[in-house]
């Protein structure tokens, strides 16, 4: 078992509550913050290596040393908790179960970026996890954590949960910056960047949910000791979601590190593939990145076992990689449609596109419906290569990411499971059979 | 004779107490802010859905042109614009549930409430609508209805037990986390 640093209390019965939280070690980290300089605050998460935990794997000290601090102007940290990439549910649970480890985070985290008004956005449809956090926000206040003049160290800080109203969009940053300003969630264009111009077009930091809860044991151990962690610039645990057809989906907290066959295979982690089948492939960091057929998923190209670390999982780059993303952990048996499921993405970015740029507004209408169409047997050949073809003209032509993150699962697909599609042109009836998915030769890239 | 009009809805004191609470968080020059929080409040005390004259109202305590609320409120997928049942069952629909049968649960759900997806059943009780991600995947088939998750509904019994526990509910609670405890998932893990 590997160390736990985040959810090593998350089964103490009231570990909700700040008394059972404080008994636990609980809001030792502001303790120690408030007795340093903020800048050395942000220097242990630099050393600590900490990387963006929702996606993109940015240096999350580096980011905060981004923060621009002109005198007399507020300046705010935010936290990301709009989790809305399919397969990842590691924020909902981490913030239900353990509300101060994320309210003590933002409190360290205000304090090494000087903020003295944070907000939580929390993605709408978690109203229920609003309420938990409310509460555990105002244990804080009652004793002494949050308001003015926290510990008697002289730092105020106020901190809110803002609720979105159900849009995928909102979790790109300056789309969410926009919805707590009441706007529709269009992404801005940049620069100029939050760090500069965030929120209210002030100087802002907008960290995911992990990346801030992350912050208390790396203040407790010191960034030095969280580094030693993990395997080469992966440092630290991270926390898994695991679903699809997998025997035990869930949450799982592991030291980076741990090969891919571990985790999908050993009964301490996921327990092997439902129903006594074969893996057939994976999507391992959110539906956004590319997915890999088994061959790929436990192995490199080079033969080496893949391991659970952002290095290792986009070794290949996207010919025969992916990436590790959010940790959201897709795992499909060898029944699986690869067409259908490509399509169901497809559908997800049509619908969560905002609207603004055109090769993300029309690119991925055309994509869901030339999906829909080889899934459902009217499509062709020629459709196979249009889909690659929309798939790149989106890319790198979007104001934010959302354009990548619809383009890339499809042109994954068909680069490593092209026979499938084809196989949905030359079969049009059986392609529409229930349960008729493709079960052939993989075609590796 | 006076033509009937609709008397103007207004918000509850507790909901009027709700929202004073939520202008302390954002700077006085940015009201607009609370948009969402209001738009949710004003969602759930006015029958599960944001009509116009609702949004017009929330335009009101706000400050803001209505324009500016109505296009907010088409943005965002949680806000009802048409009446709805008593109990909308949000259906996720995306990837990770499909693997674990969510189109088997929709054709379910139409079946035993009598309601299509995106209407409503005869007998006023069920609104089906499908929706993206609702981020509980490792316990799939999830619906949402209000705040509470339903998850892992890969049984018919899982379904049934469902939807008597919302057919046999005397009034939605508003918080069922506090009445009900959290989503099993959530006790379990």
């Amino acid at each position: 078992m590997g160390r736990k640093l985040l959810t090593e209390h998350v089964n103490v019965e009231g570990i909700e509550t700040f008394k059972v939280y404080r008994q636990h070690g609980g809001y030792r980290a502001v303790e120690k913050a408030l007795k340093m300089m903020p800048e050395e605050v942000v220097e242990e998460v630099k050393k600590s290596g900490l990387r963006g935990r929702g996606g993109a794997g940015f240096p999350t000290g580096m980011k905060w040393s981004f923060l621009a601090k002109p005198e007399g102007v507020p300046r705010y940290l935010v936290c990301n908790a709009d989790e809305s990439e399919p397969g990842t549910f590691k924020d909902r649970y981490l913030m239900s179960k353990l509300p101060h480890l994320l309210i003590e985070g933002m409190i360290a985290g205000s304090y090494a970026l000087g903020a003295r008004t944070s907000y939580i956005y929390i993605r709408g449809e978690l109203l229920y996890v609003l309420r938990i956090l409310e509460k555990a926000i105002a244990e804080a206040y009652a004793n002494g954590f949050l308001g003015e003049n926290i510990q008697g160290s002289g730092y105020s800080l106020d901190l809110h949960v803002h609720p979105g109203g159900g849009a995928y969009i909102c979790g790109e940053e300056t789309a969410l910056l926009e919805s707590l300003e009441g706007k529709r969630g269009n992404p801005r264009n940049k620069p100029p960047f939050p760090a500069v111009q965030g929120l209210y077009a002030r100087p802002t930091v907008v960290n995911n949910v992990e990346s801030i809860a992350a912050v208390v044991p790396i203040l407790n151990l010191g960034g030095d000791e969280y580094a030693k962690i993990g395997v080469g610039k992966s440092t630290g645990t991270k926390l898994f979601s695991a679903c699809g057809h997998l025997n035990k989906p869930g949450i799982y907290e592991l030291e980076l590190g741990v090969p891919v066959e571990e985790f999908i295979y050993s009964d301490e982690y996921c327990g092997g593939i439902w129903k006594g089948r074969e893996l057939k492939a994976v999507v391992a960091g959110g539906s956004s990145v590319p997915i890999l057929p088994k061959e790929l998923i436990l192995k490199t190209a080079a033969g080496e076992n893949r391991l659970m670390t952002y290095e290792s999982l986009s070794d290949g780059g996207f010919v025969t990689g992916t990436m590790l993303g959010s940790g959201g952990f897709i795992a499909m048996d060898e029944t699986t449609c690869i067409v259908k499921n490509t399509w169901n993405f497809s559908r997800f970015y049509h619908h969560e596109s905002c609207g603004q740029c055109s090769p993300c507004r029309e690119g991925t209408g055309w994509l869901e419906k030339v999906l829909h169409r080889l899934e459902h047997g009217h499509g062709s050949m020629h459709d196979i290569d249009l889909i690659v073809s929309v798939a790149k003209q989106i890319e790198g032509n979007t104001i934010c990411p959302l354009g990548e993150a619809a383009a890339w699962p499809v042109a994954a697909a068909v680069r490593h499971f092209r026979d499938e599609f084809e196989w949905h042109v030359t079969h049009p009836k059986e392609a529409t059979a229930p349960g008729a998915a493709y079960r052939g030769n993989l075609v590796l890239a | 004779m006076e033509p009937t009009t609709a008397a103007k809805p207004q918000f509850s004191p507790a909901a009027q107490a709700e929202i004073k609470r939520l202008l302390t968080h954002y700077p006085d020059d940015r009201r607009k802010s609370a948009l969402l929080p209001v738009l949710h409040i004003a969602q759930a005390e006015f029958g599960g859905w944001v009509s116009p004259e609702v949004q017009d109202l929330v335009a009101e305590v706000l400050d803001l042109k209505p324009i500016e609320v109505y296009e907010v409120s088409t943005f965002y997928t949680m806000f009802n614009l048409k009446p709805v049942g008593k109990h909308v069952i949000e259906i996720c629909r995306t990837g990770p549930c499909m693997l674990r049968g969510s189109d088997e649960l929709t054709a379910q759900l139409e079946r035993l409430t009598g309601a299509k997806v995106g209407g409503n059943s005869p007998d006023g009780n069920f609104t089906l609508k499908e929706v993206e991600c609702l981020a509980a995947c490792g316990f799939a088939p999830v619906v949402q209805v209000r705040e509470q998750y339903y998850e892992s509904l890969d049984t018919p019994e899982a379904v049934d037990a469902m939807l008597r526990e919302l057919r046999g509910m005397v009034h939605r609670p508003i918080l069922p986390w506090e009445e009900n405890g959290l989503p099993t998932s959530l006790q379990n893990n």
